[in-house]
């Protein structure tokens, strides 16, 4: 209750707030707390979210996608697509065109040749680009005027928005990075800590994995912003403590990423200092179900591979009862308020590509029940059922975190009640995010029957997340356990489709496909179990204006619109 | 100096009535440790025999009665997902004292061995103080990783998947743990060796072993009592830190470093959650202290006599 | 004296050596990947190539006397450039960390002022704290003073520096706003005011950690002044008319001395190693936030050197421990 007043409040101060608001500097000072702390700035050699969001400040891309996954111009006067011209009509080239009078940070003027040299420096083979899926299919960047890109690709793209776009690819100044292309790269020690951007701020001091203080960007493109003439970024600590030093002692303006308890944060938030914010993207908590065997009794090279199928998880009919037993909506209310909502799809979004499933909502113990019977698991004297001799036990891993421990107590507890009977294990999430081949507790590795984690996709486009699940993405020993199809599924008619998918420029034609995908690795085989549609919380002051909570690119995306409210 | 000779007393009675009687005459006078006994044979058997008596299973939800405070179903209230607090204290409370108890033995004894060793040995010292010297080197973390890596499955197939990860865990702590006592151990001995009862005994042809027994190891036991009690508290710490780190338990199961861990997030609504396993430990940490106390007024002749 | 002291310093160079041979293959062989934090969305085939870039598929031998000759050979020249200004070191690789790709001696010098401050300080707190109050309790035995102490260092101890730091700033910076929680390390103290500022922030985290070395020490020191209290050696001196203050000041204290040493010595290096749990809880960001997250991020580079660097102290240190067993008591002989 208290926290919609507070939630209510909030919005009403905003909308009273004067909109036109003073001169470039006159807010004084921001401060921003990430519990994980940025360790580079170049978004190019790091992917983590701490790092790419922090560089977002600073570098900008082409264009971006807008709170509600929009593409919005940046650096260019609009967005270029097959009615204007912009992309060519065989999707094979797109044409951007820089805004007028655009300077860097330094002074001197952006221009084409910069974002050439930038996909030059991501393409560079020993270059280690974090970003290099984006330019996929890039053949060429030329420039035929100072203001006009042309990216050439190898064939039709259907979604040309990749390079240039959102806050993984933003424009690097050539003069500063010309000397740190390829193996150079992991060299350039200033140059990744004090890019040179067109962003609303320059950096003035980074300590890595502490602190980046920043100034206003003198050469920023609107005259009026940003409104602060300082910003503090500070790293480290835990989600807790940053909610504190937001909600509770009003030392910091924004708090990123608050995963925590919803009723600690709604405790927080009666500090009174601040106010939460949430907003939704594509993550998407789920249970991944083991295709094959991980029994340790198998030689390795045969444990967990495609050569041995699963005992148990098989069968469709027990896949499907264990998702039947689950209750999403208490998992939501427990694990992530109005943070989260209960979900049955891979891809939750965006709407057009979201599948209307919505059958897993409702917990059903008794049709789980009726369809153990019917695999023909029968319960045995202790309860737990059994088929030939052979007890239904599962192992059900996952990473270290407050949250999915809770889960995994109550997915063990509804599954018992159908007759399940589940061992649980958690694994530091370095380790198990970490895919060191000679390690038994990767996720890819998957030495469990069960496994329970997160992900999701960049940008708005769901092709390359969908493409993970054919059938020689599988990590395998082969492989040195690489690999995203972690399930090991495997199915000819997905693959096809995943093809079909890749030649399809129409809109609503790949909708139609994406959401055939979803629906093939989900509800129609439950090789992936999907729980909960994630968003994500943050926090800001109540004296901070602007924030506008943004899941599809950096979070902290328009930080140059933002401003004290006095 | 004033450091006059300390001779053993010489035992000449051969009534039938060992040592240890003595021994436990002199502790029973020590009230403290008498009291500390009492508390810790108290919280013994609160958690053993505790759940036959309370029977609510610690992993058993309860959704409806989440985060309900102390009363008659559940006297010390429940957690975020129902489940009683009070039963996982109990059930958390075994794990949590023989871990302490057991990786405190290990780390102890290992500790005393090398730190003796070291300090009567003069050959000995060199090799066995680089070792030490490497185990306090040695990054904590990625050490239990490669531990649990190469010992997880073939602990958890020979004895079990429980018995496995308690004998891991306890190992582990003991194991990274023992060098603080073998210093100190080391340093003492290395002045007692000198002293002059030492030398007697040595010069009218005492063995080693005895002599260690006899002479020296009764006098390094109070640091050694302060370490077992220090150690204790830090194993029992360790251990939740483990169980988190993915190389211990598994997570629905409770000990009272976890429970203490889960509910500070939670410090400022339910404070009374972090309060029943901060005062576990605590309180079995001061018993053993206490305990330790007593022990050792009793097992030093020199107080024994009086 | 001064020939073991010289013995036992070569003697430390080949122990030091095998000690960061030993350190490389634990943290070769312990799992993890330096891509661990890298989100899922970026592909295998990208992961590869940024391995690759890092150098990681070189064979281990190649890769640690890389590190060894950068560590023993680029460093100190480095260093020697940077004191007197030649360029002895140019177009020489300096050890470079994976995840921030800048030299890690850069970053650790950066690091070492807050540590210094915080985890330094609250080490001496605690040791100032920790002796007066183990003579009294062992010369007051069973006083209301020595139950009071013991009672007090004993829940510190068992009370975890996660519980205590959360509940010093719910307490101080919370309910009674006195206290920042958050440390600055940006903050340069020049004048009487910020001088103010840096006390106030220093002050929870160094409340946290003395609370931990108190607690342990004082016990020690109790149980080693009880052990000498009940020698011969303070009788005599006592009924040879000696003040009870030079009894138990020179005395026994001098001969309780040797295991408290030890200690102290103990845990000089580990000031060095960090204040892993209290860093991060009040963002000091000092070693040990630098140390656990580069084991988060298992940059390699990152932390050999620090564990190195953290051996050299633990050998110095216990070396040093080693002399003042010798000068507290004559009779022990090394040699």
């Amino acid at each position: 209750m208290k926290l919609r007043t507070i939630l209510m409040g909030a919005v009403a101060a905003m909308a009273i707030a004067p909109v036109a608001h003073a001169e470039r500097g006159s807010d004084g000072e921001v401060k921003i707390i990430y519990w994980q702390a940025p360790s580079i700035l170049n978004p190019y050699l790091s992917g983590g979210t701490k790092d790419i969001e922090a560089s977002s400040l600073i570098v900008e891309p082409l264009a971006r996608f807008d709170e509600t996954g929009a593409l919005v111009p940046y650096l260019v006067d609009e967005i270029p697509t097959v009615e204007n011209g912009g992309v060519a009509a065989d999707l094979t080239s797109i044409t951007w065109k820089l805004k007028e009078g655009l300077k860097w940070s330094d002074g001197t003027p952006v221009t084409s040749a910069d974002a050439k040299f930038t996909a030059e420096y991501c393409m560079a083979p020993d270059g280690g680009c974090a970003q290099s899926a984006k330019f996929d299919g890039v053949k060429s960047v030329d420039t035929p005027d100072e203001r006009t890109i042309v990216v050439t690709f190898t064939g039709p793209k259907p979604v040309p928005y990749a390079a240039f776009v959102g806050a993984q690819s933003p424009l690097l100044q050539a003069a500063q990075f010309k000397d740190c292309v390829g193996a150079k790269a992991q060299e350039c020690t200033s140059a990744n800590f004090g890019p040179i951007g067109t962003g609303p701020f320059v950096v003035t001091d980074f300590k890595p994995n502490d602190v980046i203080t920043m100034k206003a960007n003198d050469n920023y493109r609107d005259p009026a912003k940003p409104a602060f003439a300082t910003l503090t970024f500070k790293g480290g600590g835990d989600a807790a403590s940053a909610g504190r030093a937001v909600l509770e002692t009003g030392e910091y303006d924004y708090a990123w990423n608050l995963q925590l308890a919803p009723e600690v944060i709604a405790k927080m938030a009666e500090g009174g200092k601040g106010t939460p914010v949430s907003g939704f993207g594509t993550l998407v908590e789920r249970i991944e179900m083991n295709m094959t065997d991980p029994s340790p009794d198998l030689p390795e090279g045969e444990r967990a591979t495609a050569k041995q199928p699963h005992p148990i998880l098989s069968d469709f009919k027990v896949r499907k009862a264990l998702s039947m037993a689950i209750d999403r909506p208490l998992l939501v209310e427990i694990g992530y308020g109005q943070a989260g909502r209960p979900t049955c799809n891979l891809v939750p979004a965006p709407e057009l590509f979201a599948s209307p499933n919505t059958e897993c909502h409702t917990q059903d113990v008794e049709g789980a029940k009726a369809l153990l019977e019917e695999a023909g698991w029968t319960v045995g004297a202790d309860g737990v059922r059994e088929k030939d001799g052979k007890k239904l036990k599962l192992l059900f891993q996952t990473s270290t975190n407050a949250v999915r421990q809770d889960f995994q107590a109550l997915i063990k507890q509804w599954w018992a009640d159908v007759g399940v009977e589940t061992e649980l294990k958690n694994i530091d999430g370095s380790v198990f995010f970490g895919g060191d081949p000679a390690s038994p507790d990767t996720f890819q590795k998957f030495y469990a029957d069960v496994e329970m984690y997160a992900n999701n996709f960049d940008g708005t486009d769901p092709e390359q997340y969908l493409g993970q699940y054919t059938c020689e993405k599988a990590p395998r020993p082969e492989t040195q356990w690489q690999g995203e199809n972690i399930n090991r599924f495997c199915d000819p008619a997905y693959d096809e489709l995943v093809a079909e998918l890749g030649k399809t420029g129409e809109i609503s034609k790949r909708a139609e496909i994406a959401k055939k995908l979803n629906e093939m690795i989900t509800k129609d085989t439950m090789t992936i179990v999907p729980l909960v549609d994630r968003g994500r919380v943050s926090a800001h002051s109540n004296s901070l204006g602007g924030v506008v909570l943004n899941t599809w690119d950096s979070e902290i995306w328009n930080a140059a619109d933002w401003f004290r409210i006095k | 100096m004033t450091d006059a000779p300390m001779l053993e007393p010489v035992k000449t009675d051969t009534s039938g009535r060992s040592q240890w009687w003595d021994v436990w005459d002199q502790f029973k006078t020590h009230k403290g440790a008498l009291f500390g006994a009492a508390v810790f044979l108290f919280i013994v058997l609160a958690v053993t025999i505790g759940p036959f008596l309370w029977t609510l299973e610690p992993t058993f939800i309860d959704i409806r009665a989440r985060n309900s405070g102390p009363g008659l179903a559940h006297p010390f209230g429940t957690d975020q997902l129902g489940r009683d607090i009070l039963a996982r204290m109990m059930a958390g409370g075994q794990v949590s004292i023989a871990v302490g108890l057991t990786a405190m033995l290990i780390s102890v004894l290992l500790g005393t061995l090398i730190g003796v060793v070291a300090g009567f040995f003069r050959k000995l010292d060199g090799v066995l103080m680089g070792l030490t010297d490497l185990f306090l080197a040695l990054p904590l973390l990625p050490l239990l990783l490669v531990m649990v890596m190469l010992f997880r499955e073939t602990l958890a197939r020979s004895f079990g998947p429980e018995m496995g990860t308690f004998i891991l865990i306890v190992s582990a702590i003991g194991v990274t743990s023992w060098m603080q006592t073998a210093r100190i151990v080391r340093g003492e001995v290395l002045a007692l060796k000198e002293r002059e009862f030492v030398l007697a005994a040595r010069s009218i042809g005492t063995p080693s072993r005895r002599m260690i027994m006899r002479h020296v190891l009764p006098n390094v036991l109070s640091p050694i009592m302060v370490s077992a009690t220090l150690g204790i508290a830090t194993a029992i710490i360790t251990e939740s830190a483990l169980s988190f780190l993915g190389l211990g338990f598994p997570p629905d199961f409770p000990t009272w470093g976890r429970l203490l861990f889960d509910a500070i997030d939670y410090l400022q609504q339910y404070p009374e959650r972090v309060f029943w396993p901060g005062l576990a430990i605590s309180l079995t940490v001061l018993s053993v202290n206490y305990i330790g106390d007593g022990l050792r007024d009793a097992l030093d002749p020199r107080i024994r006599g009086r | 004296m001064l020939t073991f002291t010289f013995r036992r310093l070569l003697l430390a160079i080949p122990t030091l050596v095998l000690i960061s041979l030993i350190i490389f293959l634990l943290l070769d062989l312990a799992p993890g990947d330096p891509l661990a934090d890298q989100p899922l969305s970026i592909p295998p085939e990208v992961r590869q190539k940024m391995r690759d870039a890092l150098g990681l598929d070189a064979p281990a031998y190649v890769r640690y006397l890389l590190w060894a000759k950068q560590f023993f050979w680029v460093e100190p020249l480095n260093f020697v450039d940077w004191a007197i200004g030649t360029n002895f070191s140019e177009g020489l690789q300096r050890i470079v960390s994976w995840q921030f790709r800048a030299p890690v001696f850069d970053i650790i010098i950066q690091r070492i002022p807050q540590t210094l401050w915080v985890v330094g300080l609250a080490y001496l707190v605690g040791v100032m704290i920790a002796l007066p109050i183990g003579i009294i309790s062992a010369y007051k035995q069973y006083s209301w003073f020595d139950q009071i102490g013991t009672f007090v260092s004993m829940v510190g101890f068992s009370v975890p520096p996660f519980f205590s730091g959360v509940l010093m700033i719910v307490f101080f910076a919370i309910m009674l706003p006195w206290f920042p929680s958050i440390y600055d390390t940006t903050l340069v103290v020049n004048d009487f005011e910020s001088f103010g500022q840096q006390v106030r922030q220093m002050t929870l985290p160094v409340m946290v950690l003395a609370l931990q070395t108190t607690a342990q020490l004082s016990r020690f020191m109790r149980a080693s002044m009880l052990d000498n209290l009940n020698h011969d050696y303070v009788r005599t001196a006592r009924a040879k008319g000696m003040t009870e203050k030079v009894v138990l000041l020179v005395h026994v204290l001098r001969n309780s001395m040797i295991p408290v040493v030890t200690v102290i010595a103990l845990g000089i290096p580990s000031i060095f190693g960090g204040a892993i749990i209290t860093e991060q809880i009040f963002k000091v960001n000092g070693l040990g936030q630098l140390l656990i997250t580069a084991i988060y991020a298992n940059d390699l580079p990152m932390v050999q050197t620090l564990a190195f660097i953290f051996a050299v102290l633990i050998v110095l240190c216990n070396l040093i421990a080693d002399v003042l067993y010798g000068l507290l008591d004559p009779r022990i002989r090394y040699d």
